[in-house]
């Protein structure tokens, strides 16, 4: 018994130990400053309100294949045949060909965000090179930043995203509009996992008064929701509420965000 | 006071729950509720529908469904990226019957972008089942339900946001036949009526997509029967023979419109109101709700081509809510005729008729061969061509021929006089006879010259240059 507990502790040390160099050579590279500001939940107990975002450091751009794969090497318990059930379901990586694709068949693949990642491997990604995800508020305080590159308003590029067809294969990262803090593709590429994307849940029903579930975070339908016109929140966040963190998805990726630390 | 008042209710309360409970037990008492046997459904897409179970026990049904979001046809050239249930609008026809125990799943494709979920109007339950059907891309979820309420019933997609889904194309029928089943009939199809939201204007070609502020004026580009413009027209109309009976699955999945569902040649013998038990007769135009629907019924007695419409009529002719049934089979006269007589309606009497004021004669120069045959072609089409058609072929039976006509041809001064005078009669021109009225037509001198030029020398016909005093001559010879 004692035993265990010390082997636990080992290992818990082991991590903290293995942590702090990637965060010191890692956390800035591909990274941008988000500087901090007040951003107003889409969905709110008390409609209107705004939030202070603390400044924080993103990923520029989502996770590449190549990017994860190198992840997969490190980590071969994230490998498609090792993943335990409980982490990630069976369509975990399904556009892989096997655990460590080569470079013949991954080519067109590898520039492309990763996708049919469940939470929990992002979640062990982003740990890995000492990162974490975004939360939801910081996410979608990102997401409404206007696009430098490109005229026209978020919700357009959102809604004509949704319009078309997903590709058989997904475009390289970088490849749609960049916004005014220079991060790329927040919308019109991929889905994205943020930390806590089940903190705000509408119910499945979405249309049904939610008084009784208020109190469950339950913001479900138009009720809470700050711009009821908004069309693209909303399915944004319809989607998140019909995820479970072992789910994979098609057009499910993530990117990493940091802390600042003085 | 209070205390007595409090009793008194009591006692009433309870004496409704004993007269309740006691109702309650004889109608249990003479059904059977219990389920036998399992099956999966057949699903079908429209204007199919499924055969009915025709079971006398209730049983447990299996029904399969997988949400697809992809680019199909809207019109010819319009394109659109359709979110639907089973990869056609509307989504899969499903059939139970009254008392069934449905257990449901409800698969997204993971190609998908979105979560969907099924709302269906037939589940007594929270959300109609979107509560327990929320479902991301790549998964399927299951729940089960029991068909309580015998009818028609629209299901759609109730994830956030609602209109958005169900205006994509996210919804369809499901029939719960009563336990004692619907009387045989010879056809049975399903048409659903839906209204297109797009960004581009109707009929503009190219891949178009959902238009938000269309929608929240509700007001759509198309409404169409089974998900796209003309899908049952032409050749592609629904075909019945004469004599048989004919049930239609009427659905309106909205988002916004209710539809005056007409059939342009048809009265409905029996008219499901509302899908529900309710049954009207005789009714030419019903009602049906957006998200409701109805079950219209009659008896195909004559052939010909009966037309589905919206009879919020704009809709149908602008916006594309047409369909056809075609009839084939033995004309019966006694129902109807066709058109038995064309004649003229004179109220004025039978004298010629003129169609507008004697214009005033003004003096013109005459002109040249060109310049008559220039102006003619312009006086003709615009005055002569609705009858005698464009190419000059007139229509057999009513409008004579001028194209390579015996009878213009044969006297220049005979030809000049008809549109100057009008012309009835029996007449015979290339050897067929015509008993119409042509009425005169009021014209000046130098137009009728070049009318008559333009006629005289065009689609075979050798004539000559017809001048303003020649027609002037001829004019005055009456």
């Amino acid at each position: 018994m004692a035993n265990n507990i010390f082997r636990k502790r080992a290992f818990i040390c082991m991590l903290t130990l293995l942590a702090p160099v990637s965060v010191l050579f890692g956390a800035v590279k591909d990274m941008v400053k988000i500087p901090g500001g007040q951003y107003t939940p889409f969905f709110s107990d008390v409609p209107g309100k705004s939030t202070a975002i603390k400044p924080f450091y993103l990923d520029i751009k989502a996770v590449t294949n190549a990017e994860f794969l190198l992840f997969v090497k490190a980590n071969p318990r994230w490998a498609k045949s090792k993943v335990s059930i409980i982490f990630a379901d069976n369509s975990y990586l399904k556009h892989w060909k096997g655990d460590f694709p080569n470079e013949d068949n991954f080519s067109k693949i590898k520039d492309g965000p990763v996708t049919n990642i469940s939470w929990y491997a992002a979640t062990a990604y982003a740990r890995w090179k000492g990162k974490r995800l975004p939360t939801l508020n910081e996410w979608e305080y990102v997401g409404n930043i206007a696009a430098s590159n490109d005229t026209r308003p978020i919700e357009k590029i959102i809604l004509e995203w949704y319009s078309k067809p997903t590709p058989a294969v997904l475009p390289p990262v970088g490849s749609t509009f960049k916004n005014k803090f220079n991060v790329y593709d927040m919308h019109g590429l991929i889905w994205e996992w943020v930390s806590d994307f089940n903190s705000i849940i509408m119910t499945g029903d979405s249309r049904s008064n939610s008084a009784i579930n208020r109190d469950l975070f339950c913001a479900s339908g138009a009720l809470g929701a700050v711009d009821k016109e908004n069309y693209a929140a909303f399915m944004r966040f319809a989607f998140r509420s019909s995820l479970q963190g072992k789910y994979t998805v098609s057009n499910l990726g993530f990117r990493c965000a940091s802390d600042i630390r003085n | 006071m209070i205390n007595v008042m409090n009793l008194k209710t009591a006692a009433f309360l309870l004496a409704t729950a004993f007269v309740l409970s006691n109702c309650t037990f004889k109608s249990s008492g003479k059904e059977d509720d219990s389920v036998s046997g399992q099956y999966e459904a057949e699903l079908t897409d429209a204007p199919r529908v499924p055969i009915s179970g025709n079971y006398k026990y209730a049983k447990k049904v299996i029904v399969k469904l997988e949400v697809l979001e992809q680019v199909m046809r809207l019109a010819d050239g319009v394109e659109y990226n359709f979110w639907t249930f089973g990869g056609k609008v509307p989504g899969k026809f499903i059939r139970i019957r009254e008392g069934d125990e449905v257990e449901f799943h409800l698969s997204n494709h993971p190609n998908n972008k979105l979560p969907h979920n099924i709302d269906l109007h037939s589940v007594t339950g929270p959300g109609g089942g979107a509560e327990a059907s929320m479902t991301a891309p790549g998964h399927t979820s299951q729940f089960s339900f029991k068909a309580i309420n015998p009818g028609l019933f629209v299901y759609h997609c109730a994830t956030a946001p609602v209109g958005m889904h169900i205006a994509n194309g996210m919804y369809g029928l499901i029939l719960v036949e009563p336990k004692e089943g619907l009387p045989p009939v010879d056809k049975e199809f399903y048409i659903m009526q839906s209204e297109f939201y797009t960004k581009a204007k109707f009929g503009a070609a190219g891949l178009t997509s959902f238009d938000m502020e269309k929608a929240f004026n509700e007001a759509p580009d198309y409404v169409v029967f089974n998900g796209a413009v003309g899908n049952h027209m032409g050749d592609q109309a629904l075909n019945v023979n004469v004599g048989e009976t004919v049930r239609l699955y009427v659905g309106n999945a909205g988002p916004s419109l209710a539809s005056s569902f007409h059939v342009i040649g048809e009265i409905f013998d029996k008219v499901h109101v509302e899908g529900g038990t309710f049954i009207n007769e005789n009714v030419a135009t019903t009602l049906i709700p957006a998200g409701g629907a109805a079950i219209v019924e009659f008896k195909c007695e004559t052939p010909g081509s009966l037309t589905l419409v919206d009879h919020s009529i704009f809709r149908a002719f602008n916006k594309g809510a047409l369909a056809q049934i075609k009839v084939t089979g033995k004309e019966d006269e006694s129902i109807y005729s066709h058109k038995q007589k064309d004649m003229v309606y004179q109220p004025e009497g039978s004298a010629v008729q003129s169609i507008t004021k004697a214009p005033r004669e003004v003096a013109m120069p005459e002109k040249s061969m060109t310049q008559r045959m220039e102006s003619g072609k312009i006086l003709y089409e615009a005055n002569c061509a609705a009858c005698h058609q464009k190419n000059g072929e007139g229509l057999p039976g009513a409008f004579p021929p001028l194209a390579n006509s015996d009878y213009l041809m044969s006297l220049k001064d005979k030809g000049i006089s008809i549109p100057l005078h009008g012309l009835t009669g029996i007449i015979k021109v290339n050897g067929k006879q015509y008993d119409g009225v042509m009425p005169q037509i009021q014209l000046t001198n130098d137009e009728v010259a070049s009318i008559m030029t333009y006629v005289r020398n065009n689609w075979n016909n050798k004539g000559d240059l017809v001048t303003a005093a020649e027609v002037e001559k001829v004019r005055n010879g009456k």
